[in-house]
């Protein structure tokens, strides 16, 4: 086992303090404390966004916009000022280029769906790349086949990391849009997004950034990232489900026809025609979820509070001790990149099947991610059934990692 | 032994443990009593929905009794399908159709396994019983 003692005072965030911020983590599974490393698959939450959720339903819950009353306007205010947290927090120019969808995954069904409507035709090609999770490939796929365009794929290599040489072969003219994790969620590889976009750029295609795993551990910021669209889930930063941002540079929501229709999303409505709202509101048809805006502007502030960089520095201590620890486990394989990344590590230990692992951890109170990770492509790849997936967040502690590590070799002791 | 006996000696062999470690190294050691299928009915028909493990299963009439025999690929779900299997196995279509499966719930296994794989168990024994509806058929009509 490795030492443990700098555990109380990890660059400047203090785990045990931190710790008390977030009630779930006191719970026991079997009568064991919990050990939780799904974080990748979603985050606990502090109390400050559980108070958050509460007063609003508590104390000014009503619906925004429309109301001449103080509540609607209090709740308005605290929406808007949602927008403009998130804004402020990924360097958007405007607060009007930050849309609320439901998640990740809407945001990109929406640029899918708008961006293929207007710009995507035959003989087209949108291009992805080899570790996209199912939500960044399944939406292209059907606008694809609904207009005759093309899905061409950027290979990886066998460490999980982009052949940026097949990249710039593949980005040719016919391509009209690129989409591209900047985290792998199931190897935990960080892509050159940076050198992709810039490339991309060079041909006037744009690029959307799915950010879903990398807002939690990387600085994001979208102009100096240049990124034309950037989606995120708020439940994996901390806040609630249901709530996702879609960003997109004003120019290109302006040019991207509406995406549902309704309330919200109107100027004018006659039964001959119907003139569009301005940004944001053109994309947000319906009530929204209001509440989820909230508790996500109340994660965004709590995350500020501790320090994005503390936050950072001290998940990067932790990954950096819990790659050591995996990585003097007998027979542990690790699938993905061994350095350059962040978030989630997948392995495989001896030939046993990732599920019996899973399920042995979990009877010691350690959760895990287990199977294909909504990456089927990236287990073809690699000929493997799936993996087992510890994902960390700035809460998780070098003693759970070394439990991990005691649990594993319980496993090895059922299994083998 | 009628199923429900089956069942019982089930029960009884898991009563005798009390740690989840025991419990695991008796299922795991079922696994390895299953009656392993042919490897040409392992086809993507015979795989059982609702696994997240996969799970091949394979039904046979023999003088007017069923037997099965299954494979899978991780240790744990193998175990509880040799379980399953050594319940129903080698009994009338109409004994299978009409048995309650309660064993699952007394071990315990439905509570303490993951949902997931509890699914899986569950339509493997709904598709168990399909089988035996459908020989159940086949043989009416002969």
């Amino acid at each position: 086992m490795y030492q443990s003692e700098t555990e109380m005072m990890v660059q400047g965030i203090d785990v045990e303090k931190v710790r008390n911020d977030f009630p779930l983590l006191t719970r026991t599974v079997y009568g064991k404390p919990l050990v939780y490393f799904d974080n990748a698959a979603t985050s606990q939450k502090p109390t400050a966004v559980l108070d958050a959720l509460e007063d609003y339903y508590r104390l000014y819950n009503s619906n925004v916009h429309r109301g001449v009353h103080s509540l609607s306007q209090e709740a308005t205010e605290a929406y808007e000022g949602a927008r403009k947290k998130v804004a402020t927090f990924i360097n958007a120019k405007k607060a009007e280029e930050i849309i609320f969808t439901r998640g990740t995954t809407e945001s990109i069904n929406l640029v899918a769906a708008s961006f293929a409507k207007k710009f995507l035709k035959e003989g087209d090609v949108v291009l992805i790349s080899a570790m996209e999770h199912h939500s960044n490939i399944v939406p292209w796929q059907m606008v694809c086949a609904e207009k005759g365009a093309t899905l061409q794929v950027i290979a990886m290599n066998e460490f999980g990391e982009l052949l940026m040489d097949d990249f710039a072969r593949k980005l040719t003219c016919n391509v009209k849009i690129v989409s591209v994790t900047y985290v792998s969620n199931s190897l935990g590889t960080i892509n050159p997004v940076g050198e992709i976009i810039r490339q991309a750029h060079e041909k006037n295609i744009p690029v959307l950034v799915d950010a879903a795993q990398a807002v939690v551990h990387l600085p994001i910021d979208v102009q100096a990232l240049d990124a034309d669209f950037l989606a995120f889930s708020g439940h994996k930063i901390y806040g609630p489900t249901g709530l996702g941002i879609l960003y997109g540079k004003e120019e290109w929501l302006n040019a991207l026809p509406p995406y549902q229709g309704g309330g919200e999303m109107i100027k004018t409505v006659s039964f001959e025609k119907t003139t569009y709202n301005e940004l944001p509101y053109k994309f947000e048809a319906g009530t929204p979820d209001v509440a989820g805006a909230i508790g996500l502007g109340a994660a965004i502030d709590y995350v500020e509070q501790l320090g994005r960089d503390n936050v950072f520095s001290a998940e990067d201590e932790l990954l950096a001790y819990a790659m050591r620890a995996l990585q003097a486990v007998k027979g542990l394989r690790i699938v993905g990149p061994l350095s350059n990344r962040v978030g989630s590590i997948s392995f495989l230990l001896e030939n046993f099947h990732p599920f019996d692992v899973g399920e042995i951890l979990d009877k010691q109170g350690i959760a895990v991610r287990t199977g294909h990770h909504c990456t089927q492509p990236v287990m073809d790849f690699f000929n493997i059934p799936g993996t087992v997936r510890a994902s960390l967040a700035f809460y998780n502690t070098k003693a759970e990692i070394d439990k991990l590590v005691a649990g594993l070799e319980k496993a090895r002791m059922l299994l083998g | 032994m009628s199923i429900n006996e089956l069942q019982d000696e089930l029960i009884e062999e898991f009563a005798f443990f009390t740690d989840w470690m025991e419990k695991y190294e008796l299922i795991i050691q079922l696994g390895k009593e299953l009656p392993l299928i042919d490897e040409q009915f392992k086809t993507d028909d015979n795989i059982i929905r609702g696994c997240q493990s996969r799970v091949w299963l394979h039904p046979e009439f023999r003088e007017g009794h069923m037997f099965f025999s299954a494979d899978s690929d991780a240790l744990i779900t193998k175990g509880l399908v040799a379980m399953i299997v050594r319940v129903l196995s080698g009994h009338t279509p109409k004994e299978i159709v009409e048995a309650d499966v309660y064993f699952i719930d007394k071990i315990g296994l439905r509570n303490h396994l993951s949902p997931t794989r509890s699914n899986g168990l569950l339509s493997m024994l709904k598709q168990m019983k399909l089988y035996a509806v459908a020989f159940q058929a086949q043989s009416l009509q002969h």
